[in-house]
């Protein structure tokens, strides 16, 4: 069969063809990524960076992408290096865990130009790009406060680290003013804002870690869950689904109903973390020649940068009042009247 | 394991005088499985399984095959080419750059990127001598030491609490760094060597435990006040203070007196075991512990001793990370070295001067691997898999002399697989 299946025949040479497609579109530029040691199919920040490379590289045919990941974390700093010694146009790097890395060869370097995802770096060729999360995880906790019919929800961690704690403090915050606006007491399960401290599954991939932390909330009338845990939350979305609607999940980073599509009917929202649109805006602007250095972007409810995704199956379910609100709460905090703290945003 | 014979035998054949003509043992030598035959080999055939990964890893390349027929010349010279060009830039990443020294004579670059690939094989390389002399002491009294990768985390806990929370002048300050490094490490082998001791638990068990408790012991640190950054919002350390990091080799260059330290640490190691009377204690009990304990010796002693001593090094293996390149705790500051320890003291055959050249192997296929994901989009996991079949190789020699129908001599089998 082996033999049978090598004597086809080759394509026809369509090498005029590629190029004629490239002809079309902006000006070129080499983006250059380099991952975290979470890899390329984390599906979580790795996998939104690249995808924002790749969608600028949609917009602009001759933009040229290119990735490397890092085993370890001792990589980092040859990882970015070999991409000075290419000479990207624009190195991104992903991950606050590579600021050092990033700071020491944006010094070694000082006509490149970097970018960097959740971290803030004073150089003069470095963008940063940041997120303050809280602001659509507090939307999320209203919203969770809102449905729940229990009075009780829930949170639970991947890994007690300020990116994922950073969802936490805004859900706990938002049911807390849903409280406070309604004189309600709706309960928060798994994390305790002012402690700083909760549940954690201590993974992100350990599906059955999700499931039993998912099932102790629900075992004390939990009704809705956030897990942001990447993977890990998988365990809770298919809990959710057996459970036959007993509970709902918000999911986060990405909209659940585009990454984890297959449990949709159980998302009540997303809280987003648009890191793909600002790493193709980046990316893009690298091409146009206008990115600046030394400044960078803050993802805030105003600037979509984040955002509380669609209801998708569920729209139906969430009251038109509650959508109000929702609406009106996300205004009072772009407006500034409602202030969102958490002891992880970005500085 | 019946055929098994002890490092010590081993090491005496070597240095029996020689029997016959120079030449012709040279000859024998080489044509019977000796461990430097089969280690070249095991190496050459762990290439060569990676070329075939290689080739199958590339779309493009693979997609020929299915119409080989048609054109083998086109087929073969594409996947020789893929092939040739990923182990070119290997080399390039890990030994020199042709380019480099031309730009630099040129004067389009500067001098150091000629030496940047040796001193990116030297930082890596620094870490894993320590690990691996770690796990080779402790093969050679007996033990089996998985427990590198904790004894790694508290060694680069020691060395950056000493690092940033003790300031002391320059010099001093560095040796109290690397002191702090070898008893945070130290201690904690020194718990399964204790355990071991007294009450009969198994090393393997206690030191795989020991990692688990060391790992979230550091995740959990690293965010307590005092020792995570307060500028930071992310779970990671202060830096470790000027004074105390190792001083680098060439400015611009990555490669520290770590290397160096390494070096030091491996002669150190080779003194112990060959040429003191500890050493003598840990090799005896390591081959036979009734033995010993009937000879007089303190087999308790012996593994608290290895257990302790091992531990100390994988923590200056530590302490090398986070003095060196790292400069703080981060969750992952440890990476794999604890368990590419294992790795590299197989491949050096429990032999302390074998740890160093293989450390060397490993640092150098790890930069390496990182030149060659990034000019050839080779996954940096070839590299990963390429050292684990070189060790797999070296542990089935059977296989090795199989392929390349060596005479096989006695003895150079399972030398490590003991401890179980």
């Amino acid at each position: 069969m082996l033999a049978a299946a090598a004597c086809g025949k080759p394509p026809a040479s369509n090498s005029g063809g590629a190029s004629a497609g490239a002809s079309a579109g902006g000006k070129a530029a080499h983006a250059c990524m380099v991952t975290d040691i979470g890899g390329i199919n984390d599906r979580s920040f790795n996998a939104s960076a690249w995808a924002g490379m790749q969608a600028a590289q949609k917009q602009n045919p001759n933009i040229k992408i290119d990735y490397t990941q890092s085993a370890a974390e001792a990589d980092y700093g040859p990882n970015l290096n070999g991409y000075v010694q290419q000479k990207c146009d624009l190195i991104v790097a992903v991950g606050g865990l590579m600021a050092q890395a990033t700071t020491d060869a944006a010094k070694a370097a000082p006509s490149q130009k970097f970018g960097i995802i959740d971290a803030k770096i004073d150089s003069p060729n470095v963008y940063s790009m940041q997120f303050d999360t809280a602001q659509a995880a507090f939307l999320a906790g209203y919203l969770a406060a809102g449905m729940s019919k229990t009075g009780v929800v829930g949170t639970y961690g991947g890994l007690k680290i300020p990116p994922v704690t950073i969802f936490m403090d805004g859900f706990a915050d938002g049911v807390a003013y849903y409280n406070k606006a309604k004189s309600k007491n709706v309960k928060v399960l798994g994390w305790d804002k002012n402690a700083q401290n909760g549940s954690f599954a201590g993974s992100f991939t350990d599906q059955n870690a999700g499931k039993r932390l998912s099932d102790q909330f629900t075992g004390q009338n939990a009704d809705v869950i956030m897990p942001v845990a990447g993977g890990t939350g998988l365990g809770t979305a298919a809990g959710a689904q057996q459970s036959g609607g007993k509970y709902s999940v918000i999911w986060v980073d990405q909209d659940g109903c585009v990454s984890a599509a297959q449990y949709c009917s159980v998302f009540l929202s997303t809280v987003v973390k648009n890191i793909s649109d600002a790493v193709r805006d980046a990316v893009l602007a690298t091409a146009g020649g206008s990115l600046q250095g030394g400044g960078g972007s803050v993802g805030t409810l105003k600037n979509n940068g984040v955002q509380l995704a669609d209801f998708h199956e569920m729209a139906s379910k969430v009251p038109a009042d509650l959508k109000t609100e929702l609406d009106q709460l996300k205004q009072d905090i772009i407006s500034g009247k409602v202030q969102v703290s958490s002891p992880a945003q970005p500085k | 394991m019946t055929a098994q014979t002890r490092p010590a035998e081993e090491a005496e054949r070597a240095e029996r005088p020689p029997e016959g003509g120079r030449a012709r043992r040279a000859l024998r030598a080489v044509a019977s499985a000796n461990a430097v035959t089969l280690t070249v080999l095991a190496v050459v055939l762990a290439l060569v399984l990676g070329a075939i990964l290689i080739v199958l890893g590339n779309d493009r390349v693979l997609a020929e095959y299915g119409y080989f027929f048609a054109q083998p010349g086109t087929t073969l010279g594409d996947s020789w080419q893929i092939v040739t060009d990923a182990y070119g830039n290997l080399f390039r990443g890990a030994v020199f750059d042709p380019s480099a020294l031309s730009g630099a004579i040129a004067g389009t670059n500067s001098w150091n990127l000629v030496f940047y690939p040796i001193s990116e094989t030297l930082t890596y390389t620094a870490p894993l001598i320590f690990t691996g002399l770690s796990v080779a002491l402790a093969f050679r009294s007996g033990l089996f030491n998985i427990g590198g990768h904790g004894q790694v985390i508290f060694g680069c806990i020691g060395g950056a609490l000493v690092g940033f929370a003790l300031p002391l002048p320059p010099v001093l300050h560095l040796i109290a760094a690397l002191l702090g490094a070898a008893v945070g490490g130290g201690l904690i082998g020194m718990i399964a060597g204790v355990l071991k001791a007294r009450t009969g638990a198994h090393e393997v068990i206690v030191t795989i435990m020991l990692n688990n408790i060391a790992f979230w012991f550091l995740q959990w640190i690293i965010t307590k006040p005092g020792v995570h950054n307060p500028a930071r919002s992310d779970a990671i350390s202060k830096d470790v203070l000027g004074s105390a990091r190792l001083p680098g080799l060439g400015s611009g260059l990555r490669a520290d007196l770590g290397v160096v330290l390494g070096v030091l640490a491996a002669a150190a190691v080779a003194w112990l075991l060959n040429r003191s009377t500890e050493g003598f204690e840990l090799r005896a009990v390591g081959l036979n512990p009734d033995a010993a304990r009937t000879a007089g010796m303190s087999v308790g002693r012996a593994y608290i001793l290895a257990m302790t001593t091992a531990g100390a090094l994988a923590g200056l293996g530590g302490g090398v990370i986070v003095l060196g390149p790292a400069v703080h705790l981060t969750g992952a500051v440890a990476g794999t070295v604890g368990f590419d320890g294992i790795t590299v003291a197989l491949l050096g055959r429990g032999k302390p001067w074998g740890v160093v050249a293989s450390a060397l192997l490993f640092g150098a296929l790890h930069a390496g691997g990182n030149r060659m994901q990034q000019s050839s989009h080779v996954a940096i996991d070839l590299v990963t898999v390429v050292q684990a079949v070189i060790v797999i190789f070296i542990a089935a020699p059977a296989l090795v002399t199989a392929i390349f129908r060596l005479r096989a001599t006695r003895g150079v089998s399972a030398s490590l697989a003991k401890g179980w």
